[in-house]
């Protein structure tokens, strides 16, 4: 495997595809053997997979887990002692969370690794940093939640930073004012979660009757799109609110997972997610997942070779997606770029095996 | 009266009912004047589980059932109110609870599904059409209503009124349900959350034709992927009970042959093929040894077992996830078995070889023993339970 300093210094969109892919193959399959010595339950499932490792002629034939795994197995490859910090999903009240166990090597790889990716879109600077959400989401320690792992995983990039919501949720006009009149003239990096930002930013503008001008903005945004979609808000809608209310133009989507934080996909000026150096997005077809065609929608598989904590770094998630092209985006950078369209739906079971319907 | 209960026929009792005796005639003209209207009902051609329904209370078919009793229920009476609470999954099932309580002497409160499913409506319209017109005599008899699962006080209350609750569903519902109290001598029937399995004699398969193996496969669809692997009777583990070699080439026949039936029928749900891929990784790590086994597609996904190990039970998916297991002789079984366990079904094995393993053996579960294809088939003896005594008192003379 590539070494602890080596692997963050690469370019972020530098590698072509056939060069790209072999060094995913060996980094990925040595992973593999990595967390097969180090985690039982993945050595365990490696076993049982119906294809051996060894004769896997590119990593999309590696095993890949389901990332529901992680809500129901706590998967670690180191021992307890070497633990840093565990994140957790941000899951609904009631529902199970992912556990992610890091230990400072992978825990420093994510840090790096995310901020090779964003001085990308940011410069290399650091900016005045305006986060549009709550202080309140971290200063509860108990829980490392994935919104507050967010937050301070993104604050590296910050020279400067003021919460723009109290912790009532509500818009704090006097603190931005006084933050926007220090920083007249300057590029401000904006950073939140994009339904947050719909319901709370946004909303919080119109009722404050206030228009900042943060058209030297650069707005970051990740978390799903999935509230969002139930509201009919489209990307163009989103955009378009942004642009009215406060005069941002430069806006980036991204996704990512705290199964694989650090290797997150942003999207470019041109509308598309694109895949750094260190992860990749294969789309698996759901009748036997094998790998679909370019265009084709399928369940999104990312490999990232950052986890060396926890056996993540094949996961196979309930998104759906599908790869738009390789090394030929617009925007120039190399890799595959792609888009999703949202995650896979339960349908209504069949069977006697539960009486009482779940409330609508 | 709750403005959440809706009646679909009939009316719910308001003072105690007469019980009457086992398979009196007027259960059995009602039951048949049902099934002569069903079968003649063009809407519910469309579905077979309503048609099934009709047959098994044709009036030959009732007879049948009687006889089987051969006079053994002399001196019985039925216990007056039944509750049930039917699933809310399987559409047919209310129908079946209320027709046996019926023979065996009952009026019902039947809380049928409050999904609106089409069934539901087409046998509850047939019912309310015969107590209009000439079987007005047992209007609070089959009373079926629907309410949300979230009214426990109209649960309460017609809990409060039964002399027998009937709880159909899983552990979480006969645990909800449970909390409404019942009369001081009022006691339920339930059916809990069950585990069902399998077993093959490798040789069976292979001394098969095609014609032959289509049949059984078409027999294995229907109990397995025709409710989604979701009913208490749709079998999770194969049990292959021969030599290892011919067992080997028996599995590969007969998941072919599954396959193609599969494969023009079933489709994947997405989530589906998420839920059985998270299945077989539970399974590689909570029990030692398994193997997820090649398929040609997510329709099918197979886990092969070194042993049957306790609490493999709860290494389940729906949408076709089987666990497999090769062993010369069944003995295995006595490790796992426990009240959890249901419906044995069976291929090339005499039915009264297996009720004898699980007599001899002593077995704490199993209680319904059925050739493939048909391991939801109504029976009144269900779960263990025969429905006629349990729903009915004896009396006696000292």
């Amino acid at each position: 495997m590539t070494d602890l300093q080596t692997l963050p210094s690469l370019p972020p969109y530098g590698m072509a595809k056939e060069e790209k892919r072999a060094f995913l193959t060996a980094e990925l399959t040595q992973l593999c053997d990595w967390h097969a010595q180090r985690c039982p339950e993945y050595g365990r499932i490696l076993s049982a997979w119906p294809t051996r490792l060894e004769k896997a002629a590119s990593y999309e034939q590696l095993p890949f887990l389901p990332v529901r795994l992680f809500k129901e197995f706590s998967l670690k490859s180191v021992a307890d002692e070497a633990l840093h910090k565990t994140m957790t999903s941000s899951g609904t009240t009631g529902q199970q969370v992912s556990k992610i166990y890091l230990d400072r090597e992978t825990s420093a790889l994510q840090s790096k690794v995310l901020a090779k990716i964003v001085g990308e879109f940011l410069g290399k600077q650091r900016l005045p940093m305006i986060i549009l959400d709550s202080s309140a989401v971290i200063k509860n320690p108990a829980m490392f939640s994935a919104r507050g792992a967010g937050i301070l995983g993104f604050s590296i990039f910050a020279r400067e930073k003021v919460y723009a919501l109290n912790e009532r949720m509500e818009l704090d006009v006097e603190a931005l004012k006084a933050f926007l009149d220090k920083h007249q003239g300057e590029d401000i990096f904006l950073f939140g979660f994009t339904f947050m930002i719909w319901q709370h930013f946004c909303a919080g503008l119109h009722k404050a009757g206030y228009q900042p001008d943060l058209s030297k903005g650069i707005l970051i945004h990740g978390g799903g799109w999935k509230k969002l979609a139930d509201q009919k808000i489209s990307t163009e809608r989103f955009k378009a609110e942004l642009r009215e209310t406060c005069g941002v133009t430069r806006v980036h989507n991204y996704y990512g997972m705290v199964e694989q934080t650090g290797t997150i996909y942003m999207e470019c000026e041109h509308g598309h997610l694109h895949a750094p150096t260190w992860s990749d997005v294969t789309i698996r077809r759901p009748e036997d997942f094998s790998v679909a065609d370019k265009n084709e929608s399928g369940l999104i598989q990312v490999s990232s070779l950052l986890p060396r904590s926890y056996p993540g770094h094949i996961l196979l998630t309930e998104d759906e997606g599908r790869i738009l092209g390789e090394d030929d985006c617009p925007c120039g950078r190399m890799g595959k770029y792609f888009e999703i369209a949202g995650r896979i739906q339960r349908a209504e079971v069949r069977g006697c095996s539960d009486t009482y319907e779940q409330k609508a | 009266m709750s403005k959440k209960l809706d009646c679909l026929c009939g009316e719910v009792p308001a003072a105690p009912v007469k019980p009457l005796a086992p398979f009196s005639q007027e259960a059995m003209g009602f039951l048949s004047a049902l099934s002569a209207r069903l079968l003649k009902d063009r809407e519910a051609k469309a579905y077979p589980d309503v048609i099934t329904f009709a047959f098994f209370c044709r009036r030959s078919s009732l007879e049948k059932m009687r006889q089987e009793y051969d006079g053994q229920l002399e001196g019985r009476l039925g216990r007056g109110i039944c509750f049930h609470v039917a699933p809310s999954n399987v559409p047919i099932n209310f129908a079946y609870s209320m027709a046996a309580a019926l023979l065996a002497g009952n009026a019902s409160v039947v809380k049928a599904s409050s999904r609106d499913f089409i069934q539901t409506r087409i046998v509850c319209r047939a019912m309310a059409e015969l107590l209009a017109g000439e079987w007005s005599c047992l209007t609070s008899y089959p009373c079926v209503v629907t309410y949300p699962r979230e009214e426990q006080e109209l649960t309460e209350r017609f809990s409060s009124l039964c002399d027998v609750r009937v709880i159909w569903g899983g552990d979480e519902t006969v645990r909800r349900v449970r909390e409404a109290p019942l009369k001081p001598r009022a006691f339920d029937v339930t059916f809990a959350d069950r585990y069902s399995l399998l077993c093959i004699r490798p040789e069976a398969i292979l001394a098969m034709d095609e014609r032959a193996l289509v049949g059984l496969t078409l027999g294995f669809y229907n109990d397995t992927y025709l409710s989604d692997q979701n009913a208490c009777t749709s079998p999770r583990l194969v049990y292959w009970v021969g030599e290892r070699q011919q067992a080997d080439r028996a599995r590969e026949r007969f998941w072919n042959a599954v396959y193609a039936c599969v494969s023009a029928r079933y489709p994947v749900e997405p989530v589906i093929a998420v839920d059985k891929l998270t299945a077989g990784c539970r399974a590689a790590i909570r029990l030692e040894g398994s193997r997820m086994e090649p398929t040609q597609d997510n329709r099918i996904v197979r886990v092969l077992l070194e042993e049957l190990i306790p609490g493999m039970e709860d290494v389940r998916s729906p949408g076709g996830f089987f666990l497999e297991y090769v062993d010369e002789t069944l003995d295995a079984l006595c490790t796992v078995v426990d009240a959890r366990y249901q419906t044995l079904s069976y291929v090339g094995f005499e039915p009264e070889v297996l009720k004898r393993f699980v007599m001899e053996r002593g077995l704490s579960g199993i209680d319904r023993i059925a050739a493939v294809g048909h391991t939801m088939d109504f029976s009144l003896v269900w779960d263990g339970y025969d429905l006629i005594r349990s729903l009915s008192r004896k009396v006696a003379v000292l």
